[in-house]
């Protein structure tokens, strides 16, 4: 009698045990989808409604107007610039970083993560400290007998604080790639009559492909959907699709405006992606870099 | 197997499949007390998967798992009296070498100065005196490879189940290992079930050796049985060096292959049968052209250190021969084979996939060797 | 070689002194006896003194580590299970499909997150009839799932590194399933799971978007309160604030260097002599 009863006892244990190795996953299964898929429903749900949450486009045709497409060729042609600078400055960053000892190569690392732990506000408006007309880098050119320039609230400085605030998140992705890159690859490339240049472009760049792909998605997203840094640097006078996001939610306070302008935004950016990776598929089938 | 030993484990009809596809094939087996029963066969034989069914890491689709006669398909690993020593030895680095031992007593509720004494005494038996208090990354292959043994054996499995145990440590350790094991398994008293792929290692410790190919148990029989009495092209391929030819069987005790007239010591066949003939490379003579029974030219000779290995084409058939006296390459000479060098098996589905030595075959092996650990479920 | 050795060190000279340039700026005007941020007006402790007397910055400040601590356990709870169920389903699609709807809040751009919370908060509020549908609770919710990937995402790997047969050999020694994830799963994946922790917990301590967006009107964290003072202008105790969280950080990132870089020299020197080691036990 006893006997069955733990028996059953035990039964009972093991099932439940096997229950929950097999469930371990269920709560953030429910979690993601009440606060990731749900709340994207409630998106286009907003977007395709208006206050009375009756269906409309109008939304849409209101974004769909020369104000609006200004702002987002403004916000596309900025974040492109930014994007493109990143790589440039931060593309030989990252190859420098990867030759260099391991010691240095954590030292160098550490440093240019550093700043991302700063809070990024603080950053932003450390540069308006420089760049302002009264500031350290007029002063400084100032004695020397030029400017005094007018820096700030130019798309320059919108661009320069989105260099500023994402440099790093295009270094580190490349960083990683490279210094995974098989040393033997590059002796074998010169044993097999590279020059240092043909090296670079042969043999390095190709398989750099993956961090470079991912460093441009990792600048371009938070570049085109910025507003703090436009209403800091850009001084209010180039508006950004990201303000405009905000302006709906706190000044005119119509979210569903706000939703139908964050869809296409996002829109956007999937096509982005996907163009993105197919283009990294591409590379690493040997295509598209001479 | 003969001597009647108690049966501790009895697979029965076991089938398993992954992914829709069939890994074993209605396996039977019984293993006895107290014996070294060795699963030998090639990577994807369903080795791996039998000792994982034993030890409880898989449910069979079909089939029974019986232990001292009593079926325990439902019993979990840790409610069965086995315990396995893994390829990769699993040791647990967050604990250090005492702990890894005592980590089975103490789920028991051992603990204090007798689980210590046991512990000391374990460690003595696989040579690691004074290494209790060790971590596990600060230990060598050989020295995991111990404290692994150690860690089951503490817990007096009535079966030993490893896992190819050996497979990542060199040669030299290894053959030392095998020995060790060997007297391990005898001073313990207990069974070990021992998966392999290595025929060298499986013949030199088993007991019993169980061939595997395809989820299916090709031959069970001593490692003599299995050396002089393969039961198929494939053991007898499988197994040592063999030239594998084809022939027919003319009567009781008369065989004819390579378009020559044998004496054997077969017998039961039936009149003209086609059968598969087995030589041993080592069991063939070489003897001068007039003397031989089968004549043919010398088309490579490899220095082998105890004997020379030479292949010899004989009618477009290339045997391999081992003997210590030198042959020039090129040279034309004769074969003298005794009859109880010729082993005559009944046709099989792998008559005709083992054939000479034409191919470069020994390379071939040795990367499949290689691959083994990986492709093994 | 050697002109190329001096290119690299101006070249990542000249990036770290633009990474740096406005910290330094930052840090320099926190000791600035002034108000102003163009002249230095000699070194002073005044605005560090002003930040511990401004009792909105200190409460700011507690509530980002209250948030952060309550969102980063929650979050290294919740992914380290979900890292390893998912990490042992046996479906591919499905493995690819839960991961894929993980990874949105980090593909996505904040904003859109913050938004797509809001929206839904805010309906459902509204459908409750509450007050307020913005809370602490709202930006909780919000930070846990930003926080979610960034665990899963450094849990993950060490669920598929370690060795199949580990749990097994536990099961194997006498451990129910249970007992086994605590007893050696669990310290096999713990690195991991530290990292996931401080990834979401920093993320948590820093984000101002995400929080601009699910905030409610009671609770204000250390950022947002930063954000509402660089809309106005901006005091020099901001200043002060930064250079002191700059430092714990420095300080923070320099102690867990040196302590790994440490265990590496002992773990090498382990690894030269346990190349001999072999051959003594014989």
């Amino acid at each position: 009698m006893t006997g069955a009863g733990a028996r059953r006892k035990e039964v009972k244990k093991t099932v439940i045990t096997s229950l929950l190795s097999r469930f371990a996953a269920a709560p953030h299964v429910v979690w993601s989808v009440l606060f990731i898929v749900v709340p994207l429903i409630f998106v286009a749900y907003y977007a395709f409604t208006d206050r009375n949450f009756a269906f409309t486009m109008e939304n849409f045709s209101a974004f769909f107007t020369p104000k609006y497409m200004q702002i987002l060729g403004r916000s596309v042609k900025l974040a492109v610039i930014a994007t493109l600078v990143c790589l440039l400055i931060g593309y030989p960053a990252a190859y420098y970083i990867a030759r260099a000892n391991a010691k240095r190569q954590k030292i160098l690392i550490m440093l240019i993560m550093l700043p991302m732990w700063m809070n990024f506000l603080i950053r932003t408006y450390a540069w308006m400290v420089i760049l302002q007309d009264t500031g350290i880098f007029n002063s400084v050119i100032g004695a020397i007998g030029l400017g005094p320039l007018k820096l700030m609230y130019t798309e320059g400085a919108v661009v320069l604080g989105m260099v500023y605030d994402y440099l790093p998140y295009m270094i580190m992705p490349i960083y990683s790639v490279m210094v995974k890159l098989d040393p033997r690859l590059v002796e074998a490339a010169y044993d097999l009559g590279c020059n240092p240049a043909q090296v670079v472009r042969k043999v390095v760049i190709p398989q750099s492909i993956p961090g470079v792909v991912s460093g441009i998605m990792m600048v371009f997203v938070p570049s085109i959907s910025t507003f703090y840094i436009s209403q800091k640097l850009g001084g209010g006078n180039f508006y950004l699709i990201g303000d405009a996001i905000e302006t709906q939610v706190y000044t005119a306070n119509n979210l569903h405006m706000a939703a139908a302008i964050s869809l296409v935004l996002m829109v956007i950016l999937l096509a982005g992606m996907f163009v993105m990776n197919r283009f990294s598929d591409d590379s690493a089938g040997g295509g598209l870099i001479p | 197997m003969e001597n009647g030993a108690e049966k501790i484990i009895k697979l029965e009809q076991i089938v398993k499949s992954f992914d829709g596809e069939m890994i074993l094939k209605s396996v039977n087996l019984e293993i006895g007390d107290k014996e070294f029963v060795t699963l030998l066969g090639p990577s994807g034989c369903g080795k791996t998967t039998t000792l994982r069914i034993i030890g409880g890491f898989e449910t069979p689709d079909s089939g029974t798992v019986y232990f001292d006669g009593k079926a325990v398909n439902d019993v979990p690993p840790y409610k069965r009296p086995v315990n396995t020593v893994f390829q990769k030895y699993a040791l647990f680095p967050h604990l250090n070498v005492f702990e890894n031992i005592a980590f089975g007593p103490k789920l028991h509720g051992e603990k204090g100065p007798e689980l210590t004494k046991k512990v000391l005494e374990m460690l003595e038996i696989v040579n690691l005196k004074g290494f209790e208090k060790r971590s596990i990354s600060t230990l060598s292959g050989g020295q995991q490879q111990r404290v692994a043994i150690a860690r089951a054996l503490i817990n007096q499995p009535r079966v030993l189940l490893l896992d190819e145990p050996l497979g990542a440590l060199d040669l030299k350790l290894r053959k030392d290992m095998q020995i060790e094991l060997k007297n391990i398994q005898q001073r313990m008293g207990i069974t070990f079930v021992y998966v392999t792929h290595d025929q060298e290692e499986a013949l030199s410790m088993s007991d019993v050796v169980v061939v595997m190919d395809n989820g299916e148990i090709q031959q069970i029989g001593t490692p003599q049985d299995i050396y002089n009495e393969p039961v198929n092209a494939f053991v007898a391929d499988f197994i040592g060096e063999s030239n594998i030819l084809d022939g027919q069987m003319l009567d009781d005790y008369y065989v004819s292959f390579s378009g020559k007239r044998f004496r054997c010591l077969d017998a039961g066949f039936e009149k003209n049968e086609p059968v598969d003939i087995v030589v041993r490379p080592e069991d063939v003579d070489v003897v001068s052209v007039e003397r031989g029974m089968l004549t043919g030219v010398v088309s490579s000779v490899t220095f082998k250190g105890v004997h020379y290995e030479i292949i010899v084409d004989i009618g477009g058939f290339k045997w391999m021969i081992q003997t210590t006296d030198y042959v020039e390459n090129g040279a034309e000479i004769g074969l003298y084979i005794e009859p109880d060098a010729i082993h005559v098996m009944k046709k099989s589905e792998f008559s005709g996939m083992f054939g000479d030595y034409s191919t470069f075959s020994e390379e071939m092996e040795h990367l499949s060797d290689v691959n083994e650990t990986e492709e093994e479920a | 070689m050697k002109t190329s050795k001096f290119v690299s060190r101006v070249y990542l000279f000249l990036i770290l002194l633009f990474l740096f340039a406005p910290i330094f700026v930052l840090i320099f005007f926190s000791f600035n006896a002034g108000k102003s941020t163009s002249v230095f007006a000699g070194f002073s402790f005044r605005w560090y003194r002003n930040l511990f007397e401004d009792e909105a910055a200190l409460t700011a400040l507690r509530n980002s580590l209250v948030l952060a601590v309550t969102s980063g356990a929650i979050a290294t709870v919740m992914g380290t299970f979900a890292a390893y169920g998912i990490s042992r389903m046996r479906r591919k699609y499905l493995r690819t499909a839960v991961m894929s709807v993980t990874n949105i809040p980090m593909m996505n751009p904040d904003i859109i997150t913050g938004i797509s919370l809001m929206l839904m908060f805010v309906f459902v509020g509204t459908m409750l009839g509450l007050s307020e549908s913005l809370s602490f609770v709202t930006m909780l919710i919000a930070h846990v799932t930003f926080g979610l990937p960034y665990v899963i995402m450094s849990v993950m790997p060490k669920f598929n590194q370690m060795d199949k047969s580990m749990p097994e050999a536990a099961l194997d020694l006498g451990c129910t399933p249970l007992q086994s994830f605590f007893k050696v799963e669990l310290p096999e994946i713990m690195p991991g799971v530290m990292t996931g922790g401080i990834m979401a917990f920093t993320m948590s301590l820093d984000d101002f978007v995400i929080s601009l967006f699910t905030k409610g009107s009671s609770f204000q964290t250390l950022p947002l309160y930063i954000y509402g003072m660089t809309k106005k202008s901006v005091s020099p105790k901001i200043y002060a604030l930064a250079t002191i969280i700059f430092f714990a950080i420095l300080i923070l990132l320099l102690v867990t260097n040196f302590i790994s870089a440490k265990d590496e020299k002992t773990q090498a020197k382990l690894n030269r002599s346990l190349r001999r080691a072999d051959g003594q036990t014989k």
